[in-house]
């Protein structure tokens, strides 16, 4: 295996509707800023990976154009998912395992703001059982949560406390849309949403853009004083009907970890893709996380949540955090699919 | 940049696509239309509702359909005080998981109930069922939303003693 680091990492500042700019004026500022972190040009780039959704930019093949944020003449190696930011990086990821790409560049981009996110989530739902119902992502994770609660694994309060801290670390991150100090037992007083999930369980509507740079060998180490190097990468998939799955836990985590090495060592910091609060509970449990674990330091999923990027965040704040030293070995888990279905896990360390 | 006028254009995404449904998804709808529910025996002999093509665990195509109850037990709920555009109620509702009797999988559908307070973990909900289609020679009523073999064949689920 080829060793390959994350070498630098940026983000647009996540907000609630982003409406004066287009998806390639939210990438440029975005993809200039990680190149410069990595110290280089678009010339230095051997492949660039992206990930969007056209359900969100309402139109086929949406991702070409947004190609112009990159500038793709003359005529450049690039492929795209529709899938979270952090599969882009897990494809560029094994395109460099391949042996002829040294850097490649991934980006993702999401703006929930033009529609109704929650309806719109529903059209990747199977068309036969589910679909036709409108189940929203909220409803779903609302059933998610109350599996959780009728077995005992938390409480209303644990997920409370998840909320409340999230935005409490929030405040040190200058990008992310919400944070502040909230007392999780005003909080818990509140009018639920979709019952048992209060909206401080559930994540903010979030226009947002991020991008990270990854580099092979001593490329990486050429361009960047501690790389963050991907120790192991994998992930996992659950059958999509809810009622195939065991819903208090996440057997794909628990698949993925294993695979990623996530218990080989001892883990400082994790940055997890829990859109909801019970989420972080359950994927704290499949990845083993101990209470010493520094847990979303940037607020996670809860904070800001863009579509197809908020994965791709999970790395890069993982990865940005081992090359300031603040961690020696990190996780970096994404999700996608209705609660939890899919999942990534990937695992970081400084030299 | 605030202060620009935006050009904002509407644009509805359409799923206008018509599939055949084959042999286990036909097999699950064909019931619906005539008023009972079935499900597809898993590679382990668990009774999977609604079926499934092919085994979650071993992949194996599945094809052995047997006959589960149209009343079970709900397994998770959700309460949804303000429903959305397409949700099976314009009113308050609850999207559950329902074990029906028989099957080992619980499967999504929604609980016709007036508040919250009447939803439990456990308890004991029975189909309600739309009109079957009258025959040839009948009268067709205005407005009456006849089983089709599509999934809201079941309106919803009701409490058990209240079918």
């Amino acid at each position: 295996m080829r060793d390959i680091a994350v070498i630098s990492f940026a983000q647009s500042p996540q907000v609630r509707r982003q409406p004066d700019l287009n998806e390639v004026e939210m990438l440029m500022p975005v993809v200039r800023d990680a190149l410069a972190g990595a110290g280089i040009t678009k010339d230095r780039v051997d492949f660039v990976c992206s990930a969007s959704s056209d359900y969100l930019a309402g139109q086929a093949f949406s991702f070409v154009m947004t190609l112009d944020a990159v500038g793709p003449w003359p005529p450049i190696s690039e492929s795209h998912v529709d899938m979270d930011g952090a599969w882009a990086a897990y494809e560029a990821w094994v395109k460099m395992q391949m042996g002829h790409v040294d850097v490649a560049l991934v980006y993702a981009y999401g703006k929930s703001s033009p529609g109704d996110i929650r309806r719109v989530l529903t059209r990747q739902l199977d068309p036969y059982y589910l679909g036709p119902l409108w189940p929203d992502s909220v409803s779903l994770a609302a059933l998610q949560a109350r599996c959780g609660l009728d077995a005992g694994s938390f409480t209303k309060a644990d997920m409370a406390e998840v909320a409340a801290r999230s935005r409490r670390d929030a405040k040190a991150n200058a990008w992310a849309q919400l944070s502040g100090d909230d007392d999780p037992a005003e909080l818990l007083g509140r009018d639920e949403l979709v019952s048992p999930l209060h909206v401080h369980d559930c994540p903010p509507v979030t226009d947002g853009a991020a991008a990270v740079v990854l580099a092979a060998g001593d490329v990486a180490r050429e361009l960047c004083a501690r790389p963050a190097w991907i120790r192991g990468i994998d992930h996992r998939i659950e059958p999509h009907a809810l009622g195939l799955r065991d819903l208090t836990r996440s057997v794909s985590t628990e698949q993925a970890a294993t695979a990623a090495g996530v218990a080989d060592g001892p883990v400082q910091l994790a940055e997890l893709h829990a859109p909801f609060t019970h989420q972080e509970l359950i994927l704290r449990s499949a990845l083993g996380l101990g209470d010493d674990v520094v847990v979303n330091p940037s607020g996670g999923a809860l904070c800001a949540n863009a579509i197809m990027t908020a994965g791709l965040i999970r790395l890069g704040e993982a990865a940005s955090r081992v090359t300031a030293g603040d961690a020696d070995r990190a996780v970096a888990h994404a999700t996608s699919g209705p609660c939890l279905q899919q999942n990534l896990v990937c695992v970081l360390e400084g030299e | 940049m605030s202060d620009v006028e935006v050009m904002i254009a509407p644009n509805v995404i359409e799923y206008p696509f018509r599939r055949t449904t084959g042999p286990v998804i036909g097999a699950f709808f064909t019931a619906l239309r005539e008023g009972f529910v079935v499900g597809v025996r898993g590679s382990d002999g668990r009774v999977i509702v609604p079926p499934a093509e092919y085994d979650p665990v071993t992949a194996e195509e599945l094809t052995e359909i047997v006959e589960v109850g149209d009343a079970g037990e709900v397994v998770s709920w959700a309460w949804v005080a303000e429903s959305l555009d397409g949700h099976p109620f314009d009113r308050p509702f609850a999207f559950a998981l329902v074990k029906l009797d028989g099957a080992d999988t619980p499967m999504l559908h929604a609980v016709d109930v007036a508040a919250a307070e009447q939803m439990r973990t456990g308890m004991r909900v029975a189909a309600r069922w739309r009109p079957a289609r009258p025959g040839a020679d009948d009268e067709v009523a205005e407005g009456v939303r006849y089983r089709e073999g599509h999934i809201a064949d079941i309106e919803c689920f009701v409490p058990e003693g209240d079918r």
